[in-house]
């Protein structure tokens, strides 16, 4: 691991467009992964923040949420740690089908879905004593697309 | 960060247009924005998201919530949208099912048109 750029922010809301900031201006900085690559990152980096700034709110932790990012050979891979009280991702709750008039009682909960969705890997580890959520966006095979 | 919401009359429907970062810090101004209007007795709003640069699901969430209280008057909420980063949260999310999208203002007013 080298190069890597570290952040601690406050577990504030006004803090989250700074998290992005970072981490696609660090983004920017690898050839190799697309715009469309770059921006789907910013979208799941504001996920993951903004659910560790909940999660401390929820325990009122009164310390900051920390942020890694760095390249390697595969492409570009970004920690976001929080001191909250954890979570079990293999038990999210389902949403009804978009079809579904109940749907419409869902406002949350989109977030983990769409972290999901939009990088190449996301590993969740979370306990009593907080979560760190990673990610990694692969170089795309053919360069910049 | 400052998020812009503008609203004009159009036909029979309130625009909000949205400008700027829709995100955990901005969205409680935008779900208030549409609060507003509906308590203002408009029923029937477009949200133009053309000139948002970020969305993420907080946004989907204040838009979700607009919906389900317009629906509950009877109403709704369309959007405009043709940018491809912001709509690929929608298709992501399922939520392309949920709402009506078009691809401009005149479009979505269009006295004519279903909605």
């Amino acid at each position: 691991m080298s190069e890597v750029v570290e952040l601690e922010i406050p577990a504030r809301p006004e803090f989250v467009a700074l998290a992005r900031l970072v981490v696609s201006a660090m983004a920017a900085t690898d050839a190799a992964l697309s715009d469309d690559q770059v921006d789907d990152l910013k979208i799941a980096v504001s996920e993951a923040c903004t659910n560790a700034i909940e999660a401390h709110g929820a325990v009122g932790a009164d310390v900051g949420v920390r942020l890694r990012c760095w390249s390697d050979e595969r492409g570009l891979r970004v920690s976001i740690e929080d001191r909250g009280p954890g979570f079990d991702p293999s038990i999210l709750p389902e949403h009804p089908p978009p079809t579904d008039p109940d749907r419409l009682k869902f406002e949350r909960g989109l977030g983990i879905p769409l972290i999901r969705a939009l990088v190449d890997e996301v590993e969740i580890a979370s306990s009593g004593e907080g979560t760190e959520v990673r990610l990694a966006m692969w170089h795309a095979t053919n360069g910049r697309h | 960060m400052d998020l812009g919401l503008d609203v004009a009359e159009r036909n029979k429907f309130a625009v909000l247009s949205v400008r700027g970062e829709v995100d955990v810090y901005t969205a409680p101004k935008f779900r208030e924005r549409l609060i507003e209007l509906v308590g203002q007795g408009k029923h029937h709003i477009v949200v133009d998201l053309e000139g948002v640069e970020f969305l993420d699901s907080t946004g989907l969430g204040v838009l979700v919530g607009g919906l389900k209280r317009l629906r509950s008057h009877n109403g709704d909420l369309v959007l405009v949208c043709t940018q491809s980063r912001i709509l690929k949260v929608f298709e992501i999310t399922g939520l392309t099912k949920v709402f009506s999208i078009y691809d401009t203002v005149e479009a979505a007013t269009d006295p004519n048109s279903q909605n």
